[in-house]
């Protein structure tokens, strides 16, 4: 569904103006290449992790190059550290706009978490409070991100394993905060959901209900690994490396359902299988699209009801 | 007025990052205070998920940019040293593939594995295979290049280091132990004694690492230190009285080592 988060180049037409179409997509990896390439039309869009193109050449970008051509491209930064209070790198933010004028990507999201402090980079999506002080720091961050690439983000919503005692907002609430300060879309990963709240004990419906879907130009759907927290119970592990769980899927549906079909992407990004598994589960999440469609309907009056 | 309780909640919810930061690498520190689970639960094994994710993510980086040097040490035993290279540098780049420069030292200086005295420099061609498959796409010198040179001023042509190009030399086998390591056949005996060097480049999309002798490694990084080709000819033969300068030249060609040449002059050499 074209909603107002595409990014509008200002030498369009350079790289094929494609958009998904309402199709799923799917994580690029580059072992996928060979299969992608023989059928591009097997997929509605493909998801690139940004920092993976950051080099200055050899077969990443020569890869991307070819896909770029040949399909949808969206462009999902990791090492933002948006939700960090250190400054945000100005080379890194450099070398991102960089990788948004090259590829024209259709589509450009970052995260809700940190990864670097005092130069130390963890290579991981770590938590923060939700504060008036974060939440200041955060838009900051995002007016930053978005003036250097000269259009909207959607930002995602975080998977979390604990909880900050002195956080005063709830997620939902700090997302719509952000959205109304500083203009970025959402990207809901509905995984992140599920994973959320089986670890933090509140109920997904409920979170979905709360949180500002007409906002959301993009999904994400992965699978996640089961471990226990300190006391036995589930902890959910946001690995990505399986395929999405049923519970997800009916979360899809419920969301899909109230607001009709929006882009939506299936993340693998360890123990990547074939591309015919990973692609099925594009398809599956076609199936739910397809089933909506018609449906579009107007979300901000249709919110969900738990 | 704040209360000084307040301060202190304020200055907590800015400081998450310093208190994150300071324990993620460390096990036996302890979880930050004011980090929970639900209902003030206990976050011992919650928040040792995000340290197992940083150490796993890492370690895993390090297996992948240094698979030769992983399997001569075996997979236990790389994780264990790559763990604690990890806590004593940690990366600063947010480029994951960028990971690992001080590796090679790091080996060099860990008691434990001083007996694999080859090792370091295998991480070393390792890393440098890395930095080549990552360099800016640039198109090699070619013969004609080359051949567009005046005859006369061949002796004092300069070159341009391409940027995929690395050199690495090692008083041992440097290369037969990592052609054997990570692309095969493992031979039957490796002599690790033998001093080789090794050339890295990528001429175009593939990676590509030859074994140079002591002659031709002389000359080729000479030569890529911005000296005249007479001075890089002179170096090697120096070192090896049967070098071969017109292998060498044709090498400079077909490795893909240079971007380009020119002619220098008296008043180059003279700045």
């Amino acid at each position: 569904m074209a909603r107002e988060f595409a990014i509008h180049s200002a030498n369009q037409n350079r790289l094929p103006a494609f958009t998904p179409a309402g199709r799923a997509g799917a994580s690029f990896k580059p072992q996928h290449f060979d299969a992608i390439a023989a059928e591009p039309t097997s997929v509605g869009f493909v998801e690139v992790h940004a920092e993976n193109y950051m080099g200055a050449g050899g077969p990443p970008h020569a890869a991307l190059t070819e896909i770029r051509n040949m399909l949808p491209v969206s462009l999902h930064g990791v090492c933002m550290s948006i939700g960090g209070m250190n400054p945000l790198d100005p080379e890194h933010l450099a070398r991102f706009a960089g990788l948004v004028e090259r590829y024209e990507p259709f589509r450009v999201s970052e995260h809700l978490a940190w990864s670097t402090h005092d130069d130390v980079f963890f290579n991981d999506l770590l938590p923060l409070p939700y504060t008036d002080e974060t939440l200041a720091r955060v838009c900051e961050h995002i007016d930053q991100v978005q003036e250097a690439i000269g259009g909207p983000i959607l930002l995602e919503n975080p998977s979390t394993y604990v909880l900050f005692s002195e956080s005063v907002w709830k997620e939902t609430d700090f997302l719509r905060e952000i959205v109304k300060r500083t203009g970025c879309g959402l990207l809901l990963d509905i995984n992140n959901v599920f994973v959320s709240a089986t670890n933090h004990g509140f109920s997904a419906t409920g979170y979905l209900a709360d949180f500002p879907l007409e906002h959301v130009g993009e999904i994400h759907l992965a699978g996640h690994d089961e471990q226990e927290d300190d006391e036995g119970a589930p902890l959910l592990i946001d690995s990505h490396d399986r395929p999405v769980a049923d519970p997800v899927w009916s979360l899809y549906e419920t969301v899909i359902k109230a607001c009709g079909p929006i882009d939506t992407l299936v993340e693998w990004d360890s123990e990547v299988p074939d591309w015919p598994v990973l692609r099925s589960e594009a398809i599956a999440a076609e199936r739910i699209l397809d089933r909506y469609r018609g449906h579009q309907q107007d979300v901000k009056r249709h919110a969900l009801h738990s | 007025m704040r209360s000084t309780h307040d301060l202190v909640a304020a200055n907590a919810s800015t400081a998450y990052d310093d208190a994150f930061g300071s324990v993620l690498l460390d096990p036996e520190r302890a979880t930050p205070r004011g980090v929970t689970g639900p209902h003030g639960k206990a976050a011992d094994k919650r928040f040792n998920v995000y340290r197992n994710n940083v150490t796993h993510s890492l370690v895993t980086a390090l297996t992948e940019i240094f698979p030769a040097v992983a399997r001569i040490l075996g997979e236990e035993n790389f994780r264990m040293i790559a763990r604690d290279f990890l806590r004593a540098h940690p990366p600063r780049s947010r480029l994951v593939f960028e990971y690992g420069h001080d590796f090679a030292d790091f080996l060099a200086g860990f008691a434990p594995i001083r007996h694999l005295k080859y090792l370091p420099d295998v991480a070393r061609l390792e890393r440098a295979w890395l930095d080549a498959y990552h360099a800016a796409d640039r198109t090699p010198l070619t013969a004609d290049d080359l051949g567009a040179l005046p005859p006369e001023a061949l002796a004092t042509a300069l070159f341009t280091p391409h940027p995929a190009a690395r050199l690495v030399s090692s008083d041992y086998a440097v290369y037969t132990i990592f052609i054997a390591h990570r692309e095969g056949p493992m031979p039957e005996r490796i002599n690790a004694g033998i001093a080789e060097a090794a050339l890295v480049t990528r001429p175009s999309l593939n990676v590509e690492v030859r074994r140079l002798d002591r002659g031709q490694f002389l000359f080729l990084k000479t030569l890529s230190q911005g000296a005249p080709l007479q001075n890089a000819a002179g170096l090697a033969l120096e070192s090896q009285p049967d070098f071969d300068l017109q292998a060498a030249i044709a090498l400079t060609i077909e490795s893909g080592a240079f971007e380009g040449c020119r002619a220098g002059n008296d008043i180059d050499e003279k700045d």
